[in-house]
Protein backbone atom coordinates (compact mmCIF):
# COMPACT_ATOMS: atom_id res chain seq x y z
CA UNK A 1 0.00 0.00 0.00
CA UNK A 2 2.73 2.32 0.98
CA UNK A 3 4.78 1.55 -1.92
CA UNK A 4 1.87 2.41 -4.24
CA UNK A 5 1.00 5.58 -2.87
CA UNK A 6 5.10 6.31 -2.81
CA UNK A 7 5.10 5.15 -6.91
CA UNK A 8 1.62 7.56 -7.21
CA UNK A 9 3.29 10.57 -5.49
CA UNK A 10 6.75 10.62 -7.38
CA UNK A 11 5.10 10.06 -10.22
CA UNK A 12 2.88 12.87 -10.29
CA UNK A 13 5.75 15.02 -8.90
CA UNK A 14 7.43 13.73 -12.25
CA UNK A 15 4.96 14.50 -14.17
CA UNK A 16 4.30 17.86 -13.36
CA UNK A 17 7.79 18.74 -13.23
CA UNK A 18 8.12 17.32 -16.43
CA UNK A 19 5.55 19.74 -17.67
CA UNK A 20 7.28 22.92 -15.67
CA UNK A 21 10.16 22.25 -17.86
CA UNK A 22 8.71 23.14 -21.09
CA UNK A 23 6.19 25.69 -19.76
CA UNK A 24 8.48 28.02 -17.35
CA UNK A 25 9.88 31.25 -18.67
CA UNK A 26 12.61 31.49 -17.31
CA UNK A 27 15.37 28.54 -18.44
CA UNK A 28 16.67 28.61 -15.21
CA UNK A 29 13.52 27.65 -13.73
CA UNK A 30 13.34 24.80 -16.23
CA UNK A 31 16.62 23.46 -15.73
CA UNK A 32 15.47 23.11 -12.50
CA UNK A 33 12.80 21.51 -12.65
CA UNK A 34 14.38 19.30 -14.75
CA UNK A 35 16.82 18.44 -12.51
CA UNK A 36 13.61 17.91 -10.11
CA UNK A 37 12.34 15.43 -12.64
CA UNK A 38 15.53 13.34 -13.02
CA UNK A 39 15.16 13.12 -9.24
CA UNK A 40 12.03 11.77 -9.00
CA UNK A 41 12.88 9.15 -12.08
CA UNK A 42 15.55 8.29 -9.91
CA UNK A 43 12.81 7.73 -7.00
CA UNK A 44 11.15 5.98 -9.32
CA UNK A 45 13.46 3.27 -10.12
CA UNK A 46 14.39 2.71 -5.88
CA UNK A 47 10.59 1.71 -5.34
CA UNK A 48 11.29 -0.63 -8.69
CA UNK A 49 14.08 -2.26 -6.65
CA UNK A 50 16.81 -1.04 -9.23
CA UNK A 51 18.86 0.33 -6.78
CA UNK A 52 22.04 0.72 -8.67
CA UNK A 53 20.01 2.08 -11.86
CA UNK A 54 18.78 4.68 -9.78
CA UNK A 55 21.91 6.30 -8.06
CA UNK A 56 23.77 6.15 -11.20
CA UNK A 57 20.71 8.44 -12.68
CA UNK A 58 21.21 10.52 -9.95
CA UNK A 59 25.10 10.60 -10.00
CA UNK A 60 25.43 11.00 -13.82
CA UNK A 61 22.24 13.07 -15.13
CA UNK A 62 21.75 15.10 -11.83
CA UNK A 63 25.75 15.26 -10.14
CA UNK A 64 26.85 15.67 -13.71
CA UNK A 65 24.76 16.89 -16.70
CA UNK A 66 22.32 19.09 -15.36
CA UNK A 67 25.21 20.68 -13.56
CA UNK A 68 26.63 21.40 -17.58
CA UNK A 69 23.18 22.76 -18.35
CA UNK A 70 22.47 25.09 -15.40
CA UNK A 71 26.13 26.27 -15.90
CA UNK A 72 25.25 26.94 -19.94
CA UNK A 73 21.47 28.15 -18.98
CA UNK A 74 23.02 30.61 -16.47
CA UNK A 75 25.88 32.14 -18.67
CA UNK A 76 23.61 33.07 -21.01
CA UNK A 77 22.30 36.26 -21.28
CA UNK A 78 19.36 35.69 -23.78
CA UNK A 79 16.24 37.13 -23.85
CA UNK A 80 14.05 34.37 -24.18
CA UNK A 81 10.86 36.60 -24.70
CA UNK A 82 12.23 37.65 -28.01
CA UNK A 83 12.57 34.24 -29.03
CA UNK A 84 9.03 33.15 -28.45
CA UNK A 85 7.84 36.51 -30.98
CA UNK A 86 8.15 34.15 -34.00
CA UNK A 87 6.15 31.49 -32.86
CA UNK A 88 3.35 32.00 -35.16
CA UNK A 89 5.58 32.10 -37.83
CA UNK A 90 7.60 28.92 -37.00
CA UNK A 91 4.24 26.95 -35.65
CA UNK A 92 3.73 25.32 -39.76
CA UNK A 93 6.70 24.06 -39.59
CA UNK A 94 6.94 23.06 -36.05
CA UNK A 95 3.99 21.00 -36.29
CA UNK A 96 5.01 19.42 -39.49
CA UNK A 97 8.22 17.89 -37.67
CA UNK A 98 5.98 17.32 -34.56
CA UNK A 99 3.40 14.78 -37.15
CA UNK A 100 6.24 13.22 -38.70
CA UNK A 101 7.70 11.97 -35.46
CA UNK A 102 4.51 11.22 -34.31
CA UNK A 103 3.49 9.13 -37.45
CA UNK A 104 6.66 7.43 -37.05
CA UNK A 105 5.90 6.33 -33.37
CA UNK A 106 2.37 5.44 -34.25
CA UNK A 107 4.09 3.28 -37.46
CA UNK A 108 6.56 1.36 -34.45
CA UNK A 109 3.77 1.12 -31.52
CA UNK A 110 1.54 -0.24 -34.33
CA UNK A 111 4.01 -3.25 -35.71
CA UNK A 112 5.08 -4.11 -31.64
CA UNK A 113 4.77 -7.41 -30.12
CA UNK A 114 5.89 -8.66 -26.72
CA UNK A 115 8.89 -10.65 -27.16
CA UNK A 116 8.05 -14.07 -25.58
CA UNK A 117 10.89 -14.20 -23.25
CA UNK A 118 9.97 -11.15 -21.91
CA UNK A 119 6.87 -12.15 -20.43
CA UNK A 120 8.34 -15.13 -18.62
CA UNK A 121 10.97 -13.11 -17.34
CA UNK A 122 8.89 -10.51 -16.08
CA UNK A 123 8.04 -13.42 -13.50
CA UNK A 124 10.95 -13.07 -12.40
CA UNK A 125 12.00 -9.44 -11.84
CA UNK A 126 14.72 -9.85 -9.70
CA UNK A 127 17.54 -12.18 -9.50
CA UNK A 128 17.17 -13.96 -5.76
CA UNK A 129 20.39 -14.43 -4.54
CA UNK A 130 22.30 -11.34 -6.02
CA UNK A 131 22.17 -7.58 -5.72
CA UNK A 132 21.86 -6.42 -8.25
CA UNK A 133 25.09 -4.48 -8.43
CA UNK A 134 26.00 -8.00 -8.98
CA UNK A 135 22.99 -8.91 -11.85
CA UNK A 136 23.91 -6.44 -13.93
CA UNK A 137 27.35 -6.74 -14.25
CA UNK A 138 27.77 -10.19 -14.73
CA UNK A 139 25.15 -9.35 -17.41
CA UNK A 140 26.94 -6.49 -18.97
CA UNK A 141 30.50 -7.75 -19.04
CA UNK A 142 30.01 -11.37 -19.82
CA UNK A 143 27.07 -11.47 -22.20
CA UNK A 144 27.01 -8.05 -24.07
CA UNK A 145 30.73 -6.85 -23.29
CA UNK A 146 31.24 -6.29 -27.36
CA UNK A 147 28.19 -4.01 -26.97
CA UNK A 148 29.34 -2.50 -23.76
CA UNK A 149 32.55 -2.04 -25.31
CA UNK A 150 31.07 -0.54 -28.25
CA UNK A 151 28.69 2.40 -26.86
CA UNK A 152 32.27 3.14 -24.51
CA UNK A 153 34.13 3.50 -27.77
CA UNK A 154 31.40 5.47 -29.08
CA UNK A 155 30.93 7.88 -26.16
CA UNK A 156 34.90 8.41 -26.68
CA UNK A 157 34.10 9.52 -30.04
CA UNK A 158 31.87 11.80 -29.29
CA UNK A 159 33.79 13.49 -26.67
CA UNK A 160 36.93 13.47 -28.95
CA UNK A 161 34.56 15.70 -31.61
CA UNK A 162 33.27 17.94 -29.02
CA UNK A 163 36.99 18.67 -28.09
CA UNK A 164 37.88 18.86 -31.51
CA UNK A 165 34.93 21.40 -32.34
CA UNK A 166 35.67 23.73 -30.06
CA UNK A 167 39.42 23.80 -29.62
CA UNK A 168 41.05 26.91 -30.26
CA UNK A 169 44.54 27.96 -31.02
CA UNK A 170 45.86 29.32 -27.52
CA UNK A 171 48.74 31.13 -28.58
CA UNK A 172 47.91 34.80 -28.36
CA UNK A 173 46.58 33.51 -24.94
CA UNK A 174 48.89 34.58 -22.00
CA UNK A 175 49.15 31.21 -20.54
CA UNK A 176 51.18 30.47 -17.61
CA UNK A 177 53.08 26.94 -17.50
CA UNK A 178 52.81 25.82 -14.02
CA UNK A 179 56.00 23.61 -14.16
CA UNK A 180 58.21 26.47 -14.73
CA UNK A 181 56.88 28.64 -11.81
CA UNK A 182 57.39 25.52 -9.70
CA UNK A 183 60.72 25.30 -10.94
CA UNK A 184 61.81 28.58 -10.01
CA UNK A 185 64.10 28.99 -6.82
CA UNK A 186 65.12 31.91 -5.16
CA UNK A 187 68.59 32.08 -6.26
CA UNK A 188 67.37 32.12 -9.65
CA UNK A 189 65.86 35.57 -9.42
CA UNK A 190 67.24 37.06 -5.85
CA UNK A 191 70.84 38.49 -5.30
CA UNK A 192 71.57 40.13 -2.04
CA UNK A 193 74.18 42.98 -2.24
CA UNK A 194 76.23 44.47 0.41
CA UNK A 195 75.06 47.97 0.12
CA UNK A 196 77.37 50.22 1.46
CA UNK A 197 76.62 53.39 2.98
CA UNK A 198 76.69 56.46 0.89
CA UNK A 199 77.95 54.80 -2.74
CA UNK A 200 74.66 52.65 -3.64
CA UNK A 201 74.43 49.64 -5.42
CA UNK A 202 75.31 48.42 -8.19
CA UNK A 203 73.71 45.43 -9.78
CA UNK A 204 75.39 42.56 -11.31
CA UNK A 205 75.12 42.29 -15.27
CA UNK A 206 73.65 46.09 -14.82
CA UNK A 207 77.20 47.50 -14.85
CA UNK A 208 77.35 49.20 -17.81
CA UNK A 209 74.67 51.33 -17.41
CA UNK B 1 7.42 -2.87 23.34
CA UNK B 2 9.44 -5.23 20.27
CA UNK B 3 6.90 -5.71 18.57
CA UNK B 4 5.64 -2.50 18.19
CA UNK B 5 8.51 -1.18 16.17
CA UNK B 6 7.79 -4.37 13.74
CA UNK B 7 4.55 -2.67 12.69
CA UNK B 8 4.77 0.21 9.62
CA UNK B 9 3.94 3.07 12.30
CA UNK B 10 6.97 1.60 14.38
CA UNK B 11 9.11 1.30 11.87
CA UNK B 12 8.70 5.03 11.22
CA UNK B 13 8.72 6.12 14.93
CA UNK B 14 12.02 4.14 15.09
CA UNK B 15 13.41 5.81 12.19
CA UNK B 16 12.61 9.27 13.30
CA UNK B 17 14.48 8.15 16.89
CA UNK B 18 17.11 7.10 15.25
CA UNK B 19 17.59 9.93 12.74
CA UNK B 20 17.24 12.70 16.12
CA UNK B 21 19.96 9.89 17.52
CA UNK B 22 22.05 10.87 14.69
CA UNK B 23 21.17 14.31 13.89
CA UNK B 24 21.57 15.98 17.09
CA UNK B 25 25.19 14.90 17.78
CA UNK B 26 26.06 16.05 14.33
CA UNK B 27 24.75 19.36 14.90
CA UNK B 28 26.57 19.79 18.18
CA UNK B 29 29.34 18.21 16.20
CA UNK B 30 29.54 20.80 13.78
CA UNK B 31 28.84 23.88 16.24
CA UNK B 32 32.22 22.42 18.36
CA UNK B 33 34.06 21.98 15.23
CA UNK B 34 33.86 25.72 14.69
CA UNK B 35 35.31 26.53 18.18
CA UNK B 36 37.61 23.70 17.53
CA UNK B 37 38.93 25.17 14.14
CA UNK B 38 39.45 28.58 15.91
CA UNK B 39 41.07 27.10 18.57
CA UNK B 40 43.57 25.13 17.14
CA UNK B 41 44.43 28.14 14.32
CA UNK B 42 44.87 30.36 16.90
CA UNK B 43 47.58 27.75 18.50
CA UNK B 44 48.90 27.58 15.20
CA UNK B 45 49.06 30.97 14.67
CA UNK B 46 50.83 31.53 18.23
CA UNK B 47 47.07 33.08 19.44
CA UNK B 48 44.85 32.13 21.99
CA UNK B 49 41.55 31.95 19.75
CA UNK B 50 38.38 32.74 21.48
CA UNK B 51 38.56 31.64 25.54
CA UNK B 52 36.05 34.30 27.22
CA UNK B 53 32.69 32.94 26.27
CA UNK B 54 32.15 30.46 29.38
CA UNK B 55 34.87 27.98 30.80
CA UNK B 56 38.23 28.14 27.76
CA UNK B 57 35.53 29.58 25.67
CA UNK B 58 33.42 26.65 25.48
CA UNK B 59 30.06 28.99 25.11
CA UNK B 60 30.97 30.52 21.79
CA UNK B 61 29.43 28.22 19.37
CA UNK B 62 26.16 28.94 21.22
CA UNK B 63 26.67 32.64 21.15
CA UNK B 64 27.81 32.93 17.73
CA UNK B 65 24.53 30.73 16.79
CA UNK B 66 22.40 33.53 19.22
CA UNK B 67 23.60 36.05 17.62
CA UNK B 68 23.19 34.77 13.88
CA UNK B 69 19.24 33.88 15.04
CA UNK B 70 18.78 37.59 16.19
CA UNK B 71 19.86 39.48 12.92
CA UNK B 72 17.37 40.51 10.38
CA UNK B 73 17.14 38.19 7.01
CA UNK B 74 18.03 40.42 4.56
CA UNK B 75 16.75 39.48 0.61
CA UNK B 76 18.41 41.15 -2.41
CA UNK B 77 16.15 43.53 -5.07
CA UNK B 78 15.80 41.68 -7.71
CA UNK B 79 16.84 38.25 -6.29
CA UNK B 80 14.83 35.04 -6.79
CA UNK B 81 13.17 35.34 -3.54
CA UNK B 82 12.06 31.51 -3.08
CA UNK B 83 15.52 29.62 -5.01
CA UNK B 84 17.66 33.03 -2.78
CA UNK B 85 16.00 30.75 0.03
CA UNK B 86 15.77 27.64 -0.74
CA UNK B 87 19.36 27.24 -1.62
CA UNK B 88 21.06 26.85 2.09
CA UNK B 89 18.46 24.58 2.91
CA UNK B 90 19.81 22.73 0.29
CA UNK B 91 23.07 22.24 0.90
CA UNK B 92 22.58 21.72 4.73
CA UNK B 93 20.04 19.02 3.99
CA UNK B 94 22.15 16.80 1.67
CA UNK B 95 24.92 17.69 4.31
CA UNK B 96 22.45 15.57 7.06
CA UNK B 97 21.22 13.09 4.38
CA UNK B 98 24.49 11.87 3.62
CA UNK B 99 24.80 10.22 7.15
CA UNK B 100 22.01 7.76 6.95
CA UNK B 101 24.25 5.41 5.43
CA UNK B 102 27.32 5.82 7.47
CA UNK B 103 28.34 3.42 10.16
CA UNK B 104 28.98 4.51 12.83
CA UNK B 105 29.29 0.95 14.37
CA UNK B 106 28.78 -2.53 13.03
CA UNK B 107 25.52 -2.33 11.77
CA UNK B 108 25.07 1.08 13.34
CA UNK B 109 23.73 2.96 10.09
CA UNK B 110 20.57 4.02 9.76
CA UNK B 111 20.04 2.88 5.86
CA UNK B 112 22.06 -0.27 6.17
CA UNK B 113 21.94 -0.22 2.20
CA UNK B 114 23.52 -2.31 -1.26
CA UNK B 115 25.10 0.69 -2.74
CA UNK B 116 26.01 3.15 0.20
CA UNK B 117 29.40 4.42 -1.48
CA UNK B 118 26.78 5.19 -4.35
CA UNK B 119 24.34 6.92 -2.30
CA UNK B 120 27.22 8.80 -0.47
CA UNK B 121 28.90 10.07 -3.99
CA UNK B 122 25.03 10.78 -5.55
CA UNK B 123 24.58 12.92 -2.55
CA UNK B 124 27.73 15.05 -2.59
CA UNK B 125 27.63 15.51 -6.13
CA UNK B 126 24.74 16.56 -5.43
CA UNK B 127 25.90 19.50 -3.08
CA UNK B 128 26.77 21.88 -5.96
CA UNK B 129 23.54 22.99 -6.25
CA UNK B 130 22.87 24.81 -3.62
CA UNK B 131 26.13 26.60 -4.25
CA UNK B 132 25.04 27.54 -7.97
CA UNK B 133 21.26 28.69 -6.82
CA UNK B 134 22.67 30.32 -4.32
CA UNK B 135 24.76 32.31 -6.56
CA UNK B 136 22.51 32.40 -9.40
CA UNK B 137 19.08 33.90 -7.53
CA UNK B 138 21.26 36.47 -5.50
CA UNK B 139 21.53 38.53 -8.63
CA UNK B 140 24.86 40.05 -7.70
CA UNK B 141 28.13 39.66 -9.79
CA UNK B 142 30.20 38.10 -6.95
CA UNK B 143 27.93 35.57 -5.90
CA UNK B 144 27.55 34.59 -9.39
CA UNK B 145 31.23 34.20 -9.82
CA UNK B 146 32.05 32.37 -6.77
CA UNK B 147 28.98 29.64 -8.30
CA UNK B 148 30.42 29.54 -11.55
CA UNK B 149 34.07 28.74 -9.97
CA UNK B 150 32.24 26.20 -7.14
CA UNK B 151 30.55 24.28 -9.75
CA UNK B 152 33.28 24.08 -12.24
CA UNK B 153 35.85 23.08 -9.33
CA UNK B 154 33.24 20.41 -7.72
CA UNK B 155 32.41 18.84 -10.98
CA UNK B 156 36.71 18.68 -11.72
CA UNK B 157 37.42 16.91 -8.52
CA UNK B 158 34.57 14.48 -8.52
CA UNK B 159 35.69 12.83 -11.44
CA UNK B 160 38.85 11.80 -9.53
CA UNK B 161 37.09 11.11 -6.63
CA UNK B 162 35.03 8.90 -8.53
CA UNK B 163 37.73 6.42 -10.04
CA UNK B 164 39.21 6.32 -6.43
CA UNK B 165 36.04 4.62 -5.27
CA UNK B 166 36.03 2.56 -8.27
CA UNK B 167 39.43 1.17 -7.22
CA UNK B 168 38.42 0.83 -3.13
CA UNK B 169 35.36 -1.49 -4.63
CA UNK B 170 37.87 -2.94 -6.82
CA UNK B 171 39.50 -4.34 -3.68
CA UNK B 172 36.51 -5.12 -1.48
CA UNK B 173 34.12 -6.25 -4.06
CA UNK B 174 31.04 -4.63 -2.51
CA UNK B 175 29.13 -1.25 -2.36
CA UNK B 176 27.90 -1.64 1.24
CA UNK B 177 29.82 0.46 3.28
CA UNK B 178 29.39 -1.81 6.31
CA UNK B 179 30.82 -4.46 4.19
CA UNK B 180 33.34 -2.37 2.93
CA UNK B 181 34.65 -1.52 6.76
CA UNK B 182 34.95 -5.20 7.23
CA UNK B 183 36.81 -6.05 4.20
CA UNK B 184 39.33 -3.91 5.66
CA UNK B 185 39.45 -5.98 9.51
CA UNK B 186 43.21 -7.47 8.22
CA UNK B 187 44.83 -4.42 6.53
CA UNK B 188 43.31 -1.07 5.98
CA UNK B 189 43.04 0.29 2.27
CA UNK B 190 45.02 3.28 3.28
CA UNK B 191 48.15 1.10 3.20
CA UNK B 192 48.18 -0.29 0.26
CA UNK B 193 46.61 2.56 -1.60
CA UNK B 194 48.18 5.39 0.11
CA UNK B 195 48.24 7.81 -2.81
CA UNK B 196 45.02 7.37 -3.91
CA UNK B 197 43.99 7.76 0.15
CA UNK B 198 46.02 11.07 -0.09
CA UNK B 199 44.23 12.46 -3.20
CA UNK B 200 41.27 11.55 -1.88
CA UNK B 201 41.59 13.26 1.30
CA UNK B 202 42.92 16.82 -0.91
CA UNK B 203 39.61 16.07 -3.54
CA UNK B 204 37.73 16.27 -0.34
CA UNK B 205 39.19 19.55 0.93
CA UNK B 206 38.54 20.71 -3.03
CA UNK B 207 34.97 18.79 -3.01
CA UNK B 208 34.33 21.12 0.38
CA UNK B 209 35.58 24.29 -0.74
CA UNK B 210 37.69 24.45 2.26
CA UNK B 211 41.31 26.39 2.06
CA UNK B 212 43.17 25.83 -0.04
CA UNK B 213 40.92 25.58 -2.54
CA UNK B 214 38.60 28.05 -1.04
CA UNK B 215 38.37 29.73 -4.58
CA UNK B 216 34.17 29.51 -4.39
CA UNK B 217 34.62 32.12 -1.28
CA UNK B 218 37.52 33.91 -2.45
CA UNK B 219 37.57 36.79 0.02
CA UNK B 220 40.14 38.62 -1.58
CA UNK B 221 38.50 38.71 -5.11
CA UNK B 222 35.27 38.20 -4.72
CA UNK B 223 34.20 39.45 -1.52
CA UNK B 224 32.91 36.47 0.10
CA UNK B 225 31.29 34.68 -3.31
CA UNK B 226 28.50 32.88 -3.05
CA UNK B 227 27.19 33.61 0.13
CA UNK B 228 28.31 37.29 -0.42
CA UNK B 229 24.21 38.27 0.16
CA UNK B 230 23.38 35.89 2.54
CA UNK B 231 22.64 37.09 6.07
CA UNK B 232 21.56 35.56 9.72
CA UNK B 233 19.48 31.97 9.47
CA UNK B 234 20.22 31.70 5.95
CA UNK B 235 24.17 32.74 6.31
CA UNK B 236 24.09 29.99 9.37
CA UNK B 237 22.75 27.26 7.35
CA UNK B 238 25.57 27.80 4.63
CA UNK B 239 27.61 27.79 7.74
CA UNK B 240 26.64 24.31 9.32
CA UNK B 241 26.25 22.84 5.65
CA UNK B 242 29.94 23.47 5.14
CA UNK B 243 30.88 22.00 8.10
CA UNK B 244 28.96 19.27 8.14
CA UNK B 245 29.93 18.20 5.00
CA UNK B 246 33.85 18.71 6.20
CA UNK B 247 32.54 15.78 8.94
CA UNK B 248 30.73 13.99 6.38
CA UNK B 249 34.04 13.91 4.27
CA UNK B 250 36.43 12.84 7.13
CA UNK B 251 33.47 10.18 7.77
CA UNK B 252 33.98 9.08 4.32
CA UNK B 253 37.78 8.90 4.02
CA UNK B 254 37.26 6.73 7.70
CA UNK B 255 34.79 4.34 6.72
CA UNK B 256 36.55 3.57 2.82
CA UNK B 257 40.22 3.98 3.87
CA UNK B 258 41.07 3.61 7.62
CA UNK B 259 38.77 1.15 8.78
CA UNK B 260 35.82 2.73 10.01
CA UNK B 261 35.56 1.85 13.37
CA UNK B 262 37.85 -0.99 13.75
CA UNK B 263 40.35 -0.70 16.08
CA UNK B 264 43.60 -0.01 14.55
CA UNK B 265 45.80 -3.23 16.68
CA UNK B 266 43.40 -6.56 16.83
CA UNK B 267 44.06 -7.46 20.52
CA UNK B 268 42.98 -6.80 23.94
CA UNK B 269 43.44 -3.13 24.84
CA UNK B 270 42.34 -1.82 21.71
CA UNK B 271 39.63 -3.96 21.28
CA UNK B 272 37.83 -3.27 24.16
CA UNK B 273 37.33 0.17 23.26
CA UNK B 274 33.69 0.30 21.40
CA UNK B 275 33.99 0.87 17.68
CA UNK B 276 32.37 4.16 17.92
CA UNK B 277 35.11 5.90 20.06
CA UNK B 278 37.18 4.51 17.41
CA UNK B 279 35.45 5.98 14.35
CA UNK B 280 35.20 9.14 15.92
CA UNK B 281 38.66 9.34 16.86
CA UNK B 282 39.53 8.70 13.30
CA UNK B 283 37.25 11.68 12.24
CA UNK B 284 38.43 14.17 14.50
CA UNK B 285 41.90 13.27 13.24
CA UNK B 286 41.02 13.62 9.82
CA UNK B 287 39.12 16.96 10.84
CA UNK B 288 42.40 18.43 12.64
CA UNK B 289 43.99 17.41 9.13
CA UNK B 290 41.43 19.57 7.25
CA UNK B 291 42.25 22.66 9.69
CA UNK B 292 45.95 22.33 9.74
CA UNK B 293 45.86 22.49 5.86
CA UNK B 294 43.43 25.59 6.21
CA UNK B 295 46.03 27.01 8.94
CA UNK B 296 49.37 26.23 6.44
CA UNK B 297 48.44 26.31 2.94
CA UNK B 298 48.22 29.70 0.75
CA UNK B 299 45.41 29.63 -1.60
CA UNK B 300 46.10 28.34 -5.09
CA UNK B 301 45.33 30.15 -8.24
CA UNK B 302 42.31 28.94 -9.73
CA UNK B 303 44.46 27.72 -13.27
CA UNK B 304 46.56 25.71 -10.32
CA UNK B 305 43.58 24.54 -9.17
CA UNK B 306 42.23 23.24 -12.21
CA UNK B 307 45.41 21.92 -13.54
CA UNK B 308 45.69 20.18 -10.71
CA UNK B 309 42.18 18.65 -10.68
CA UNK B 310 42.50 17.07 -14.18
CA UNK B 311 46.12 17.46 -14.68
CA UNK B 312 47.48 15.30 -11.95
CA UNK B 313 44.91 13.26 -10.15
CA UNK B 314 42.92 12.63 -12.99
CA UNK B 315 45.74 10.54 -14.66
CA UNK B 316 47.27 9.07 -11.18
CA UNK B 317 43.61 8.00 -9.77
CA UNK B 318 42.76 6.47 -13.91
CA UNK B 319 46.09 4.33 -13.93
CA UNK B 320 46.48 3.29 -10.44
CA UNK B 321 42.88 2.03 -11.03
CA UNK B 322 43.90 0.20 -14.09
CA UNK B 323 47.22 -1.13 -12.37
CA UNK B 324 45.27 -1.88 -9.41
CA UNK B 325 42.69 -4.18 -11.59
CA UNK B 326 46.00 -5.75 -13.16
CA UNK B 327 47.52 -6.53 -10.17
CA UNK B 328 44.68 -8.26 -8.47
CA UNK B 329 43.40 -10.47 -11.79
CA UNK B 330 46.92 -11.55 -12.06
CA UNK B 331 47.59 -12.58 -8.93
CA UNK B 332 44.09 -13.90 -8.17
CA UNK B 333 43.60 -11.68 -5.41
CA UNK B 334 40.46 -10.62 -6.52
CA UNK B 335 37.46 -10.43 -4.03
CA UNK B 336 34.31 -13.26 -4.97
CA UNK B 337 31.10 -11.26 -4.94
Amino acid sequence: MIANLAFYLFSFILLISAVMVVTSRNPVHAVLFLIVAFVNAAILFLLAGAEFLAFILAIVYVGAVAVLFLFVVMMLDVDFAAWREGFQRYAPVGSLVALVLFAELAIVMAGWTVAPAASYARMFPMPVNETNTVALGSLIYTSYLPLFQLSGIILLVAMIGAIVLTHRDRKRARTQNLAMQHARKPDDTLVMVPAKLNEGVVLPGKEAL
Amino acid sequence: MSAFFQTNFGIVILTVLESLALIVPLLIGVAYLTYFERRVMGAIQLRRGPNIVGPFGLWQPFADALKMLFKETIIPTGADRLLFIIAPMITFGLAVVAWAVIPVNDHWAIANINVGVLYLFAISSLGVYGIIIAGWASNSKYAFLGALRSAAQMVSYEVSMGFIIVTVLVCVGTLNLNDIVLAQRHLWLAIPLFPLFVIFFISGLAETNRAPFDLAEGESEIVAGFFVEYSAMSFALFFLGEYANMILISGMTTTLFLGGWLSPLPFAPFTLIPGVFWFLFKVLLCLFVFVWVRATLPRLRYDQLMALGWKVFLPISLVYLVAVAGVMEYFGWLPNV
